[in-house]
């Protein structure tokens, strides 16, 4: 075995920000470049498949270039390209993966297929050098809201997911009832900080049948009714009360099924991984939550919560190491499951 | 002067090498799996197959669209990803030209039509002037069959259609059109990455290309959100 070291060009298009980064060794980031389309989309009131397609292609070059510039590397020095496969909208992945697999070719660098879940959740190897496998990770962003338990690289175990809505899609949808608008989760989380989260009580749905999973429609519905009921009574509504009592009901849930796992599997790690993760209500929630258990607990800085690349990377890393390796057939996978593998 | 070609814009997937004058390779594919799993390992065939060194082309040319939108973007996103590497510039063919460009050195018009869904089709109109060079006399578009046989009756002079529209307005057409037509056999009928390679090596010596990362597909239609957005405020 040499010790030479390993460098990934990490590629993201799975929602609305293109990405490509450059990873060293899986955990240091040589460049981390984002290309974010939130200014278009916040004019539909959400992300629009076929203008974020549109856009991807419009920067994918012009992203890549970027980052191994910043990296002072060549698509040559790289030993592996990472690629997002899935999940996320098909349109958009398939921007990412088809030039991903156009760029290996020509370049004879090999092409790693990631999960994008599984990259939010390598995140954390980046921002923490010390973190190994095991430990519980919680999944939070607009399309997804996972429990895993992260057994050993790229082994998962999934205790709990949501039924419904993911939380990142309630915070959008209980903003624009609100008056806030689009991205929902950065808007709530800052007027909550001036609100009263024990003003109104929503409800903390726990779902019957399932130990660890989440449901966040009913908790939409509920604040939906509360705002229709205020009106129709003629009462002032106070934005910021609602948004706090709805952030701590969210919050409450997602904390409360996370600690349950920690008791029940034994876990001494717990890591908190996408867009929902740079939250602060429920990062100190669940940071407490931690150190009362004695608990060492984990999250990505802000700038790898949300969508990006350097996390793609990092988890090509240990998929390459493994000696995986994805075909020019590679396809996009918009509902791919985290664990499965299909390349 | 070698260029890959690349036409992803309807349900045909097709390749082609383009080495001076001579197509060293043309690969078609008209089956049920999509170009994101059939379209880079056929690349990679023609050019094993024709034994070329990767890095020796001059130029990516592909059929930048009207089509599927989805389609034209995998196309694009190949090019780009191949182009990033060698720095090479992509040379974006107008679909409806090259499907034109299947029939060669006719008196007739030659119109391709293509199902663009909406009730419309993507078209043109083309002719070959007497030494054999192709003239658009209509620019492709999106519009309904309606128009674009009124269009070809206003013209009188007989023509032949080709394209996937075929199938789905070849009746209509049929009640319609007052001028002589007929259609081209299946294997004039479909896009064929070697027309896009010949128009492409023309455009080239034009000096009509970009660089890779300047290319993007020519949808001719915005997306339903902006159209609808648009309608809304208008």
């Amino acid at each position: 075995m040499s010790n030479k070291d390993t460098y990934i060009l990490g590629i993201e298009s799975s929602c609305d920000e293109t990405a490509a980064a450059v990873v060293k060794n899986g955990r240091e980031v040589l460049s981390n470049v984002i290309s974010s389309q939130i200014a278009i989309h916040t004019l539909y009131g959400g992300v629009v498949p076929e203008i974020a397609s549109r856009k991807h292609i419009e920067k994918i070059n012009q992203v890549v270039t970027e980052a191994l510039e910043q990296s002072n590397m060549k698509i040559t020095d790289m030993d592996a390209i990472g690629v997002t496969y899935g999940p996320g909208l098909i349109g958009p992945l398939l921007i990412g993966v088809s030039f991903a697999k156009g760029l290996s070719f020509a370049s004879d660098v090999p092409l790693v297929g990631v999960h994008h879940i599984e990259g939010h959740i390598s995140a954390n190897y980046i921002e923490n050098k010390e973190l190994e496998p095991p430990f519980l990770c919680l999944v939070v962003s607009g399309g997804h809201t996972h429990l895993v338990r992260v057994k050993d690289y790229g082994e998962y175990d999934i205790l709990g997911r949501t039924q419904d809505d993911a939380a990142g899609e309630a915070f959008d949808k209980v903003a624009r009832a609100i008056g806030l608008g689009y991205p929902g989760g950065p808007k709530i989380d800052k007027v909550a900080k001036e609100g009263n989260p024990e003003a109104i009580k929503f409800p903390r749905a726990h779902v019957s049948d399932s130990e660890f999973d989440f449901s966040f429609s009913g908790l939409k519905s509920a604040v939906l009714n509360y705002l229709n009921s205020m009106e129709m009574k003629h009462e002032p509504i106070v934005q910021a009360d609602v948004a706090a009592s709805f952030q701590k009901a969210v919050v409450d849930v997602l904390v409360g099924n996370s600690m349950i796992a920690i008791e029940k599997y034994g876990m001494k790690k717990f890591a908190l991984a996408g867009g929902v993760a740079s939250n602060s209500a429920l990062r100190d929630a669940m940071q407490k939550a931690c150190q009362e258990r004695g608990v060492e607990f984990y999250r990505p800085s802000p700038i790898l919560c949300t969508d990006n690349a350097a996390m793609i990377g990092a988890a090509a890393y240990y998929d390459f190491k493994k000696g995986i390796r994805a075909g020019l057939d590679l396809n996009a996978v918009a509902n791919l499951k985290l664990g499965e593998r299909q390349y | 002067m070698k260029i890959l070609a690349i036409d992803t814009s309807g349900l045909v997937a097709s390749v082609a090498i383009l080495d001076g004058d001579s197509i060293l390779s043309e690969y078609m594919v008209n089956y049920k799996k999509t170009h994101s799993e059939t379209l880079m390992p056929m690349i990679a065939e023609i050019i094993r197959m024709t034994e070329t060194d990767k890095a020796s082309f001059d130029a990516i040319a592909i059929a930048g669209g009207p089509g599927s939108f989805t389609g034209l973007r995998i196309g694009s996103a190949t090019a780009k990803g191949i182009a990033q590497m060698y720095d090479l510039p992509i040379i974006s063919v107008p679909t409806v030209d090259a499907l034109a460009y299947n029939i060669w050195a006719t008196d007739s018009l030659v119109v391709p039509i293509m199902d663009a869904r909406r009730n419309q089709t993507y078209t043109g109109i083309y002719e070959y002037s007497e030494d054999g060079e192709m003239r658009v006399l209509m620019e492709q578009c999106a519009i309904s069959v309606e128009e674009l046989v009124e269009k070809l009756n206003s013209m009188d002079r007989s023509v032949i259609f080709l394209g996937d529209g075929v199938v789905r307005f070849k009746e209509l057409i049929d009640e319609t059109l007052k001028v002589a037509h007929k259609y081209a056999p299946a294997h004039h009928s479909r896009q064929r990455a070697g027309a896009v390679a010949v128009l492409g090596a023309k455009y080239y010596e034009q000096g009509k290309y970009t660089t890779a990362e300047e290319h993007e597909p020519e949808y001719l239609r915005k997306s339903q959100a902006e159209r609808e957005r648009e309608e809304r405020n208008a």
